[in-house]
């Protein structure tokens, strides 16, 4: 029964869906199953030309580098931190690949993004290049941030990107804003906001759905379910395992996303932007999905809150394999162009790295500028004895 | 110049600042329909419109972290606070997101939000409603504070806080709402944050202060003047940025300084300015500084408790004689 549920909803679309049994008592008794549902085979429910929705090959096949091009840069980022070359927290996104870049690429980049500090990939989708994105790691003077925000504050005016925000849940209030914005300045836009699972607890989550669902403003909110909140997993932390059921309370759409598949990121959340942009208001998308690391690069993949074949078992839902599997399958993408592919994205990485090596360090001298509007205002504005 | 109260001012301000510039709107619990928790706001919903002077619900973090995003991207958001006891629940937005946005993306995102609303203790409101806050707020690098004290000065800053392209945050008397005074009726009339203003002119010794307290130190000085002594007052008017060089130039003048604060002695903005104080201009002192601040409890409901808890007139005197070795 709980293995029907799963499969129905992580396939569909759920508008403003009807209760489920999930009662804490029903959740703590699914808890288990609903767990091994999603260790199964990954089954689509739709046909592989119903997923692919009209998309051109050179689509799909630009969807597929930006997967590889993501797992790829990270896994550099994984070795650089290794080595040092990375400092501070450094959060990484092997496994969920195809929620950002699916949501994402169903946006224009007028548009806009903001998410919290797992952010790399949603950086890199809006187009900021990954040398800028390293460079920023490497706390470089080339940086997206200047080297001043690091791997969980990256940002680019440019590209509409407002940011990787630190605390859970607090960046929420602000795509509200940005929403706010669209809708005073009446221009044809949207915003899409992610948050991990965890942050749904918050109050901020809360606080601003109600406001979004009011004032029927444009704002897409993707909660990054990746089952875990640091080392707790979602059913320790939550009263209600099906999270979209959570918009109901603000008469708000919602739906669920199989977040290992791009193509489904990209439907359900397309279908999110078109309602936004014609004046339907907010809508709240859960994206199931895994990650394959640990939570930040001091947390052990396996060991303490899930075993090895836990992580093992879900990376046969690997998003980059069911992704290739199905260009294949339809002779969009052979092995062979998916290994030069591959090849390339190596490059791009390995680039990205050497350009970060070789970004100057900022000057120390940049350390009281770009706090305030203006540097030479009446009054003092800092207080140690270190500026004069 | 028409004499108005402290509440008219801040009203003329906000009025004046949306009819010159069309990206600038009024947010917060009961602005609209209520006409302002204060009266603040009063009448603006009718010359503007809803999508300008907007009712909130009672969500702080939320329409406070709304303001910041609006402003992030572009438009210029002036968020009430009921007052700033409940604006506790938005520091998150206020010190994490406000105070560090330009910063934390190299300069890429300004950040033109005003935060406002009342501060301090009124009359028997206990604990939890009679809360000078500035020092907190001022405590974060990234953001201003001004602490007007009189309507002019009320106008002036909120009108100078409104351009800014920083986030800037008003603490505004609760007890102040009703003063009245002469304020200009210049639609440019502003008062530039940072700098301080001498309330009143002497020689003897010097009071700094700011808000509601400059009322107390005046009192205190006038009775001072009764016994011949000679009493300056610095009004800070902006803690963030600060007018140091206003206060060298009156430590320099009398060489012997009582703080005066509404809020708490433990990090606050006395403490600051006494060690600045002794760190800058040590050797221009004559006599310990001292500091007249709120007692060191939550403040307490009963009114005889009360009194005995805030800053008084009586205290800032023993203190000035203190100082005076008097």
């Amino acid at each position: 029964m709980a293995d029907d549920k799963k499969k129905d909803t992580s396939a569909a679309v759920t508008e403003t869906v009807q209760a489920e049994d999930r009662s804490p008592e029903a959740a703590a008794e699914a808890g288990g199953e609903l767990d091994r549902a999603s260790q199964t085979e990954h089954k689509p429910r739709l046909s592989d030309e119903e997923r692919m929705q009209g998309l051109s090959p050179d689509q799909l096949k630009k969807m597929m580098y930006d997967m590889l091009l993501a797992r790829r840069l990270e896994e550099k980022v994984a070795e650089a931190y290794a080595l040092g070359r990375i400092g501070g927290f450094c959060h990484l996104y092997i496994g969920q690949e195809a929620v950002a870049i699916g949501a994402i690429s169903a946006q224009t980049p007028d548009d806009y993004v903001m998410t919290a500090y797992r952010e790399h990939v949603h950086a890199l989708q809006c187009g900021i290049t990954p040398g800028a994105i390293m460079a920023e790691l490497y706390g470089r003077a080339d940086g997206c941030s200047k080297g001043k925000g690091g791997s969980m504050h990256m940002f680019s005016a440019e590209h509409n990107y407002l940011g990787g925000h630190g605390i859970v849940g607090g960046q929420i209030p602000l795509a509200l804003g940005v929403a706010w914005k669209i809708k005073y300045r009446k221009e044809d836009r949207v915003i899409q906001v992610y948050c991990g699972e965890a942050a749904v607890n918050q109050g901020a989550f809360h606080e601003s759905l109600n406001m979004a669902a009011l004032w029927k403003i444009p704002m897409i909110l993707i909660v990054e379910n990746n089952r875990f909140g640091m080392g707790t997993a979602w059913e320790r932390a939550s009263s209600l395992y099906d999270i979209y059921q959570k918009a109901t309370a603000y008469a708000m759409p919602s739906a669920v996303a199989d977040g290992m598949d791009v193509l489904d990121m990209y439907r359900v959340t397309k279908e999110a932007v078109e309602r936004a942009r014609s004046g339907g208001g907010p809508t709240l998308i859960e994206a199931r999905t895994y990650r394959f690391v640990g939570h930040s690069m001091s947390d052990p993949v396996s060991g303490v809150y899930r075993t090895k074949e836990d992580v093992e078992n879900e990376k046969a839902n690997d998003p980059i394999r069911i992704f290739a599997d199905l260009l294949a399958r339809q002779n969009i993408l052979s092995q062979e162009e998916l290994e030069k592919m591959d090849e390339e994205v190596k490059r791009v990485s390995e680039e990205a790295a050497d350009f970060a090596e070789k970004s100057p360090e900022p000057e120390v001298s940049e350390l009281y500028t770009e706090i305030y509007a203006e540097e030479n205002v009446n009054g003092r504005l800092y207080f140690d004895m270190r500026e004069r | 110049m028409a004499v108005i109260t402290y509440r008219e001012a801040l009203n003329q301000a906000l009025a004046e600042e949306m009819e010159r510039d069309p990206d600038v709107f009024l947010m917060g619990e009961e602005v609209g329909v209520y006409n302002g928790a204060y009266k603040v706001s009063k009448g603006l919903l009718e010359k503007f419109g809803d999508m300008r002077v907007v009712d909130t619900p009672i969500t702080e973090l939320g329409f406070a972290g709304l303001g910041v995003g609006a402003a992030m991207t572009g438009i210029r958001p002036v968020i009430e606070f009921m007052t700033w006891n409940f604006a506790i629940l938005a520091f998150d937005q206020i010190f994490n997101s406000a105070a560090k946005m330009r910063s934390m993306s190299g300069g890429q995102f300004k950040m033109p939000i005003t935060f406002r609303g009342p501060t301090g203790a009124a009359l028997q409101l206990a604990a939890q409603h009679s809360q000078a806050l500035e020092s907190q707020v001022a405590h974060y690098p990234g953001v201003k504070v001004v602490v007007p004290g009189t309507p002019a000065d009320a106008k002036g800053l909120l009108k100078a806080a409104i351009r800014d392209d920083d986030p800037v945050c008003v603490f505004e008397g609760e007890m102040l709402y009703n003063l009245k005074g002469e304020v200009p009726e210049d639609d440019d009339y502003i008062i530039p944050l940072g700098v301080a203003d001498l309330k009143r002119e002497g020689s003897d010794v010097s009071i700094i202060t700011h808000g509601k307290m400059i009322h107390t130190a005046l009192q205190a000085a006038a009775q001072m003047e009764k016994d011949g002594v000679s009493v300056e007052v610095l009004d800070l008017r902006s803690l963030r940025p600060l007018d140091t060089d206003a206060i060298m130039r009156t430590v320099a003048k009398t060489n012997r300084v009582v703080l005066v604060e509404e809020g708490w002695a433990f990090g606050g903005i006395t403490a600051t300015i006494a060690a600045m104080i002794q760190e800058e201009a040590f050797d221009m002192l004559d006599a310990p500084i001292l500091r007249v601040t709120q007692a060191d409890v939550p403040m307490p409901y009963a009114k005889a408790m009360e009194k005995a808890a805030k800053p008084s007139v009586e205290l800032v005197i023993q203190k000035l004689n203190q100082v005076l070795y008097r």
